[in-house]
């Protein structure tokens, strides 16, 4: 079951936090929503749960219009970053809850129950209460529960956020699990965390300031960002200010060739742009186009560097694995990039 | 807690380690028990002695001398019986209708958002401050003998005496309860929704619960022990109800308090006034005490749960 999102917009006393949202997550697909905290991503899951009315727009799940049905009709599973356990059930009666609200046989449910929680692991705490269990294991039983109603449609709302880091990171490895074990489960995922929506999206939406800005696979976010904006937040990005001069684009005194499907649409002779180079894919000592600056500051992040060089007084950082002796503050340095690391974006954050 | 804390510093440095020496004071240390006689001894002075004094009169006979005599006269007169069964209809039926108003007003204020819901909360907190019988003479400027409503009946009919004499049986003393106590109930009640996380809520109806399921099986086991702790201080304070019930002017309405009150000071019948009074009294604690094994018992899954599955 897919879901469809026609224009949704919603605000709060005078204030816009989604403004005319399009959005259309395929059946069986995985979709994260990516944004800083007040960028309308919350909301908008919460349109699709049926908790927020939009002001205007419609909202589709399986080409069904749902805007006017209350939650408790559109069978969607929907698991918090506050777990929303019930404290004073069992874990069995939690997973229970939506199978006996949803009138399933009683004699279906026990074994659905258990269906449920062997999918996450949580097999053998049925008899607990939550508060015995560890936060991961809540979010665990979360899931179980959120996926006991056979759900088309599951949301998560920063599921994972409650979590430490280890933690964190088991968990997105048991989400992407259940999504190839599930494939016909819809996702919607809202998260500012950019690892857990490069890890577990098909197509990663980001929003900023009540508004989509791009919508795409993960590795074409991340390859060629067709905004400053989802290049600072997917991944991290040193923007470059540029200028096109006929099949050249000068950047800090280097002239980059360019073909015009490179540039971003409408972009004039002589126009200002920007170069977004990744810090990983700078190199040290000369390659395809060569920068030279001076080193401002290193430091040391266990398994990589960070250098930050000062180039036409411009700070470019580099993400340096593997050196043992990085160049230190004060040193000259060389950074190489091939042209096919360089990717041209407006100057502006509209696409 | 000012005047209390000398003497703690100085026992504490007295009995702690022995290298730190205690901090030079007035020089005198005062033992901590000699700062529990002033409170001992008011309440003695204020409380005990009454107390003592009314139950003690309650077994004297009519030689002056020990007897359970009075409590055989009084326990046998149906006149006793017939005011121990009105107190507990009055004080139960009273404590339901709290209970059932008392939920739903919470459960609106709470959970259903509307303009004012904070201004409601904070006239429930006026309200507790209320003299008891205000409600009663308002109740009864209304529909009263010569309230406002027999009044209109009277004006427009040119009867005699209105149709609205509700307010002098017991349905008009449990009326004026309920109007009187209720927030005693939604206190404690929107206290416990409060704590209630909106997710769960959420979560709940995202699984298919419709609202009553969601109050019935989310909202209600959570709020529980407020529920039970509001119902019992109700009950307890319906029992011993006595501006109400004098309130209404109702004749026949006679509980336990009103039975003490026409006893003591109408009839002069000092030791009858004190056998039901201590009754009263017995009644009052007897249910203080079964409401604090409940409460605790209702608190207990939270350790017991533990315990048992380690």
């Amino acid at each position: 079951m897919g879901i469809r999102l026609d224009g949704v917009s919603v605000s709060y006393g005078g204030t816009t936090v989604l403004d005319s949202l399009d959005l259309t997550v395929e059946p069986g697909e995985f979709t994260a929503l990516l944004g800083p905290s007040g960028s309308g991503k919350t909301t908008a899951l919460r349109t699709v749960a049926g908790f927020v009315r939009p002001d205007s727009g419609r909202v589709h799940l399986g080409g069904r219009d749902v805007t006017d049905l209350p939650p408790y009709d559109r069978g969607v599973g929907m698991v918090v970053q506050s777990y929303a356990l019930f404290p004073h059930m069992r874990v069995e009666r939690n997973v229970a809850f939506g199978l006996r609200a949803q009138g399933v046989p009683r004699n279906e449910v026990a074994s659905r129950v258990t269906e449920a929680l062997e999918m996450t692991g949580m097999g053998s705490y049925a008899r607990r209460y939550p508060r015995e269990l560890s936060g991961g294991q809540q979010q665990r039983v979360a899931i179980s529960r959120a996926l006991a109603i056979r759900p088309k449609v599951l949301l998560l709302d920063e599921p994972l956020s409650a979590l430490d880091a280890r933690l964190r990171a088991e968990m997105t490895d048991e989400l992407a699990r259940l999504h190839r074990e599930l494939p016909d489960l819809t996702v919607l995922h809202v998260t500012h965390d950019q690892g857990e929506a490069l890890t577990l999206a098909d197509r990663v939406a980001v929003l900023d300031r009540a508004r989509l800005r791009e919508y795409d696979t993960p590795r074409a976010l991340y390859d060629r960002p067709r905004t400053a904006f989802t290049a600072g937040f997917v991944g991290s990005a040193n923007l470059l200010p540029a200028r096109l001069e006929g099949d050249r684009v000068r950047v800090c005194g280097l002239e980059l060739p360019v073909s015009p499907e490179d540039l971003p649409a409408g972009t004039a002779d002589g126009a200002g742009l920007q170069v977004c180079l990744r810090p990983h894919r700078i190199v040290l000592g000369p390659a395809e186009h060569t920068l030279r600056g001076t080193v401002t500051d290193l430091s040391w992040r266990g398994s990589v560097h960070h250098l930050t060089v000062d180039v036409d007084g411009r700070s470019v950082t580099v993400e340096l694995a593997g050196h043992r002796t990085p160049p230190g503050p004060g040193g000259a340095v060389e950074l190489g990039f091939d042209r096919d690391d360089a990717v041209l974006i407006p100057v502006g954050e509209e696409p | 807690m000012s005047a209390l804390a000398p003497p703690r510093t100085a026992s504490t440095a007295a009995t702690g380690s022995p290298s730190e020496p205690a901090p030079v004071r007035s020089g005198i240390t005062v033992p901590a028990w000699v700062w529990a006689i002033p409170p001992v001894v008011l309440l003695a002075l204020a409380v005990l002695y009454p107390l003592g004094s009314v139950i003690s009169e309650s077994f004297t006979g009519p030689d002056g001398g020990f007897s359970t005599r009075p409590y055989v006269d009084v326990l046998s007169s149906t006149r006793f019986r017939t005011a121990l069964t009105t107190t507990v209809l009055i004080a139960v039926g009273s404590t339901v209708g709290c209970l059932v108003l008392g939920l739903v007003l919470a459960l609106i204020i709470a959970f259903v958002p509307f303009p004012g819901s904070g201004s409601a909360g904070r006239f429930i907190d006026t309200y507790l401050s209320f003299p008891s019988f205000l409600i009663t003479l308002a109740l009864l400027f209304v529909y009263g003998t010569v309230g406002m409503a027999n009044g209109m009946w009277t004006d427009l009919t040119g009867a005699d005496s209105g149709p609205f004499t509700f307010l002098s049986t017991p349905w008009g003393v449990i009326l004026a309860e309920v109007t009187f106590f209720t927030p005693f109930v939604l206190r404690p009640l929107l206290a416990a929704f409060a704590q209630i996380d909106t997710a769960q809520l959420e979560a709940a109806s995202s699984l298919g619960a419709r609202p009553a399921r969601v109050v019935r099986s989310v909202i209600l086991p959570e709020a529980l022990p407020a529920l039970v702790a509001g119902g019992a201080l109700v009950l307890v304070l319906c029992l011993n109800e006595f501006a109400i019930v004098l309130f209404t002017g109702a004749k026949d309405v006679v509980t336990l308090p009103m039975l003490v009150y026409s006893s003591a000071i109408l009839e002069a019948d000092y030791t009858t006034a004190c056998v039901v009074a201590t009754i009263n009294a017995t009644l009052s604690i007897g249910l203080y005490l079964l409401y604090r094994s409940l409460t605790s018992r209702l608190g207990a899954p939270t350790d017991g749960g533990r315990r048992a599955r380690p």
